[in-house]
């Protein structure tokens, strides 16, 4: 008895469960279907079910320029990430397995410029990429997104550098590896899932980014959210191609977070917690 | 910080050969950390820093040499500037509500997925796509396709005609930043749920606690380092909201809906009032390392950032 109706709940809510998940993302499958309309009908009253798909709006998206801001956006995120990596992994080394003795205070710095909010340091950043020549420049992007993404990816890996276990380090050194043999032998294999779940947030924060883009950027050095800013003039007009825009910004980032989504729940939850 | 670092006093007073060592041997531990630290003072202090100068000024980029010091005659026209208050209150209503709001549909929807069922995986899929979306093309879409008056769905299928974006300006940019936040939620509370040790569920139901009981004694305790994480990560990215506001409203109408980054902005880039704008991304500053401290407190306990360190 009750097992079954518990079988009958159970069934209930994994259809609530459905229609949850499908009301709450449907936006997105909005966008994904008005963007093989024809401008004609996307803005309609009542909303168009029914017409004929047609992949127009992505070639007028491509020749409105839409590839240099997307290659921006893949060099920025690509390169600050990487740039985030050299500097971080040594540093969550250097907070965990061999601490320096001001660890904490050091995690507290790391964490406080977190705090910062980025408006307060906008125009001090205007002005000094202005005298040096670097506004609409992607390089500025680049450091820019490493210094704001640097501080959670510490914080992160060195959660994931905790969980090495301190024996395995010590057997290896007892037989006689060097410290580049244990890090590359012991430790990287440990860490790896947690670097990739690092990378991972740091690609997500700085494919999205919009305030120092839209600030420091225009033509040359705009990446994709800059392109998308062009459409907030156009509003009503031409949503079937304001549509494809959106999702082609957004499905480099969407594939590779589908992907990588244990990854995700993982760098998230930062291994704070066994 | 200086009580840190000194060692602690030795029974014997070391030579001045292992000192040298000890000392040598502490820089070797620091080296690894030393260009992360100082990267990220050059990147995130050092502008901050100047923005303290530029508050001191008076100074409007448009008309070059008028830049001159006027002591704290900015901070008391930020003070006196209604805007500038209310987009303070604002800023607050947008991180509360929005964080709030977007943790308790997080756990709604982690206890959805926290348990077996046909397609978890694709249900989880379709949840987190939201936090993958560009936010400037999740703000564009629900302003243009979800809230538009006359062609928007929200309408549509509420029978209804609602100026969205004018009469609620707020509540319209609140939902779409609940929307794009809530599967950020929802993946660190189901991280949490999932590192419950099934043993003691099962436990609590051979003593005959109730799936209620079970959850208010067991489960929200074990979660509540995750909600923490959660409402902290959270704010810090919602209080900064920035996008939302310059894509679907402008800040309006009037000044309806404008937070503290769009009237930096504004002040800054459209008014192109160096001095004014910095003085309010000091206040900014200086609010938010208040509310911080007990947020970084509260997270160094949940976190036991000591651990590790020997």
């Amino acid at each position: 008895m009750t097992v079954k109706t518990n079988r009958l709940g159970g069934s209930a809510l994994t259809v609530l469960t459905w229609i949850v998940a499908l009301l709450f993302v449907f936006p997105v499958i909005w966008m994904v279907v008005t963007s093989f309309k024809h401008e004609v009908d996307a803005a309609t009253d009542p909303p168009t079910f029914a017409f004929t798909p047609t992949l127009e709006q992505f070639t007028t998206i491509l020749d409105r320029g839409f590839l240099p801001y997307l290659a921006n956006s893949a060099f920025v995120t690509v390169l600050s990430t990487l740039l985030v990596l050299l500097l971080g992994v040594p540093a969550a080394y250097a907070l965990s397995l061999a601490p320096v003795k001001q660890t904490s205070n050091a995690l507290g710095f790391f964490l406080s410029t977190k705090m910062l909010p980025i408006v307060a340091a906008i125009i001090p950043l205007y002005v000094i990429s202005q005298n040096l020549g670097m506004l609409d420049n992607v390089w500025a992007l680049i450091v820019l997104y490493a210094g704001m993404n640097l501080p959670l990816a510490v914080w992160m890996m060195r959660s994931f550098f905790l969980e090495v276990p301190t024996e395995m380090i010590e057997a290896a050194r007892v037989d006689g590896a060097k410290l580049p043999t244990v890090l590359y032998r012991v430790i990287l294999p440990v860490v790896a899932p947690g670097i990739a779940a690092t990378a991972l947030i740091c690609v997500i924060f700085s494919w999205t980014e919009f305030f120092y883009a839209v600030n420091l950027t225009a033509a040359q050095a705009g990446t994709v959210p800059v392109f998308l800013v062009g459409f907030i003039t156009s509003e009503g007009l031409f949503w079937a191609q304001l549509s494809a825009a959106a999702l082609l910004a957004s499905l480099p980032v969407m594939i590779v977070g589908w992907i990588a989504q244990n990854h995700l729940v993982r760098g998230l939850s930062m291994g704070a917690v066994k | 910080m200086t009580a840190v670092v000194e060692a602690p006093p030795s029974p014997e007073p070391p030579s001045t050969r292992t000192r040298a060592q000890q000392r040598s041997s502490a820089w070797k531990r620091r080296a690894p950390l030393l260009p992360a630290l100082l990267f990220t003072i050059a990147v995130t202090q050092v502008p901050f820093l100047v923005t303290v100068f530029y508050s001191f000024q008076s100074w409007n980029m448009v008309r070059p040499g008028s830049q001159h010091f006027v002591g704290f005659d900015n901070y008391v026209d930020v003070f006196t500037d209604s805007v500038f208050l209310g987009a303070l209150g604002n800023t607050v209503t947008i991180t509360v509500v929005c964080v709030l709001v977007a943790m308790l549909l997080g756990l709604g929807l982690a206890l959805l997925l926290d348990r077996q069922f046909l397609g978890r995986g694709i249900v989880r899929t379709l949840l987190i796509t939201p936090f993958l979306i560009l936010p400037a093309a999740g703000a564009l879409l629900w302003k243009t396709t979800m809230f538009d008056p006359t062609y928007g769905l929200l309408n549509w299928a509420f029978g209804i005609e609602v100026e969205w974006l004018s009469d609620y300006p707020l509540a319209a940019v609140m939902t779409q930043i609940v929307w794009q936040w809530t599967p950020f939620m929802m993946l660190l509370i189901l991280a949490g749920l999932q590192a419950q040790s099934r043993e003691v569920l099962e436990a609590a139901q051979v003593d005959g606690a109730g799936r209620w009981r079970t959850f208010v004694s067991i489960t929200l305790p074990q979660l509540s380092r995750y909600l923490q994480l959660a409402v902290l990560l959270g704010a810090i990215y919602i209080v900064n909201s920035f996008d939302a506001i310059y894509l679907m409203t402008q800040g309006g109408p009037g000044t309806a809906s404008t937070n503290l980054p769009y009237y930096i902005y504004q002040r800054a880039f459209e008014g192109f009032d160096v001095g004014q704008s910095s003085a309010m991304g000091v206040v900014v500053v200086a609010l938010t390392l208040i509310v911080a401290t007990f947020a970084l407190r509260l997270m160094f306990r949940a976190f036991d950032v000591s651990r590790g360190v020997k």
